[in-house]
């Protein structure tokens, strides 16, 4: 038992040091993937100024930016990454190793976290001392509470979709694509979801990220406490506990389904 | 000490649904002892890889029983995986942005390897595999052969009971693939470290490696024994070597005329030559071979009498070579 859980905690390391290494050896990746979010908030922001918005949602832009940073990791670089271990054969490997396959996902998610949290730093950064951000936090860990509890909520999120990826090729690419602009719009990104149309905030309510990014705004923007933040708090508690457990029975669903149809290792399909 | 270190008892894999099945392993049963190098040689789409998938747990089998290490594949797959490692030709797991050193590493910790243990291990095994000097080199700029050499590596860093070889030497030029042969030969029989499992199907790979040989073809195992046994059961039936200046002609009639047991035929572009390898049931059925190619006006470049080598034992059980039999199930 205990070896065995040291042998996935070595795994998931393992896992999360090749992200790490591979994902900022090349410098021109870093630059791309900080600089063209700052341009997109930035079009945000010019857009806010130009209608005379108030002053917070240029905060609200640059959370939203910094946020979806990590939204893009959990879809492509977490959720999809399966795909492209079965086409480079590295998938065989790791079904072959006596392994759980949560804890490859795990490092993943580490990996992409540490990546994604770099990234997303400068983003922030950028964002502050370009736009001179009116940020009012009185309770930071209230604030770090909402950020590391909407983190947790996104990558068991990406690792359901990884067990798709597990067994289906294109089409799961096409279901990711099709995730990507529907959750920034939904989540809010860079708006508050208070100023869509009930049926749309009912849709959105299934998007952690949408009460993730509600809850930071409101404690790090508008200056609110744990009191105002709560119901976010139990929402994402209620999403890691459902999507969590989730994820390893459909990996495993998935996983004997791919052995029963012969199609765990079929690429290019 | 396991007797069979691997047992398959009526495998059968079927691929598609109801009414495109494909029957992938028609009842295959085999054992293999421990501290064997045994080779399944057949064409390609015999069934050998989807033996291998099921003995390496990446697939079920759809009826029939699989052991290894006294292992079921099915009932324990994590204590078979305990035991085993695969090595695939003409793939390269492993992250290209990382050097190869760096992949082996990642590798042994699948394993659960402390990483002093598995640094010393990467050392010896790119010594071993004469590929020290590109220990730090990135993977995505290794040559094809320098890619194999680590795919092995990977495959020996925890020190497998069962190690499956599919296809190891696949595009490989003939240098490299003799050196990974050899390691594999002393890895095995000199040290004693484990048992093999390789699916080939190039004849002279077999033939130099293997203690035992299955042939497999349509899913089902034709023949198994020693490469040697094999061949001497060949003694009695002539065999020639023919070469024919063309590569367009169709050479079909010679299966079917009387006497000859069995026909396969290699067509050179570069050279234009096409050498058929005919097996017979007496000497003068070669005339009658030579009398018919004439008739034919295609010119006969040589003739020569050969001794029987894997190939001719295909050809003993099918009736036509590799080649063809893929020709056909491509068709």
């Amino acid at each position: 038992m205990l070896d065995n859980l040291v042998l996935n905690l070595r795994v998931a390391y393992a896992r999360l040091w090749v992200r790490v290494k591979g994902g900022n050896r090349e410098p021109e990746w870093l630059v791309a993937e900080m600089f063209i979010p700052v341009l997109t908030l930035s079009a945000y922001v010019f857009m806010y100024r130009m209608l005379h918005a108030p002053p917070e949602f240029t905060g609200f832009v640059v959370i939203g930016g910094t946020m979806i940073a990590f939204w893009v990791n959990v879809l492509w670089n977490m959720s999809a990454q399966f795909y492209w271990e079965k086409e480079t054969g590295n998938l065989e490997i790791y079904l072959v190793a006596p392994i759980s396959r949560m804890a490859i996902l795990l490092g993943m998610a580490l990996g992409g976290f540490v990546n994604t949290t770099l990234r997303a730093v400068a983003i922030l950064a950028a964002g502050i001392l370009i736009f001179q951000v009116p940020f009012s936090l009185s309770e930071p860990v209230t604030a770090l509470l909402m950020f590391f509890l909407t983190i947790v909520a996104l990558y068991a999120l990406g690792m359901l979709f990884a067990s798709l990826f597990l067994l289906y090729g294109r089409e799961a690419w096409h279901t990711a694509n099709l995730f990507q602009e529907p959750v920034y719009f939904l989540s809010g990104s860079y708006f508050p979801t208070s100023s869509l149309p009930f049926f749309l905030q009912l849709l959105a309510s299934f998007i952690p990220l949408t009460f993730g990014l509600d809850g930071i705004r409101q404690v790090v923007i508008l200056n609110k406490g744990i009191a105002d933040v709560w119901l976010n708090v139990l929402v994402l508690v209620v999403f890691i506990f459902v999507l969590l457990p989730l994820s390893k029975v459909a990996l495993n669903y998935m996983e004997n389904l791919g052995k029963k149809e012969g199609r765990l290792t079929l690429r290019w399909q | 000490m396991l007797e069979n270190f691997v047992e398959t008892r009526d495998l059968v894999r079927t691929f598609g649904k109801k009414n495109d099945v494909v029957k992938a392993l028609d009842g295959v049963s085999i054992s293999i002892r421990e501290g064997e190098i045994f080779g399944l040689l057949g064409p390609n789409g015999a069934g050998k890889t989807t033996i291998i998938k099921i003995l390496t747990t990446l697939l079920l089998p759809t009826s029939g029983e699989a052991y290894v290490g006294g292992f079921s594949v099915v009932k324990e797959a994590n204590k078979v995986r305990n035991i085993i490692n695969l090595v695939s030709g003409g793939e390269t797991p492993g992250y290209g942005i990382l050097t190869v050193s760096e992949n082996l590493w990642f590798f042994s910790q699948l394993y659960g390897l402390p990483s002093s243990v598995a640094k010393e291990k990467i050392k010896r095994l790119t010594v071993d595999l004469d590929f020290k000097k590109y220990a730090t080199t990135r993977m995505a700029k290794l040559s094809t052969g320098f890619k194999q050499r680590m795919s092995l590596a990977r495959g020996l860093l925890n020190d497998p009971k069962m190690l499956f070889l599919d296809e190891p030497t696949l595009g490989l030029d003939v240098l490299t693939a003799k050196r990974l042969r050899t390691y594999v030969i002393d890895w095995a029989k000199r040290e004693k470290k484990g048992t093999v499992l390789l699916t080939t199907h190039y004849m002279a790979e077999a033939d130099e490696m293997c203690d035992r040989v299955a042939i497999i073809n349509n899913g089902k195992i034709l023949a198994c024994d020693s490469p040697t046994a094999l061949k001497e059961n060949l003694k009695a039936t002539p065999i020639a070597k023919i070469d024919v200046s063309s590569i367009q002609a169709d050479f079909s009639f010679i299966q079917k005329m009387r006497g000859v047991v069995g026909c396969s035929e290699t067509r050179s572009i570069q050279t234009g030559v096409t050498s058929l390898k005919v097996m017979a049931q007496n000497e003068k059925v070669f005339s009658d071979i030579m009398s018919k190619l004439n008739e034919e006006k295609l010119k006969v470049l040589s003739i020569n009498e050969t001794e029987p080598t894997l190939e001719d034992v295909y050809i003993r059980l099918v009736g036509k070579g590799f080649e063809q039999a893929e020709e056909k199930a491509n068709a």
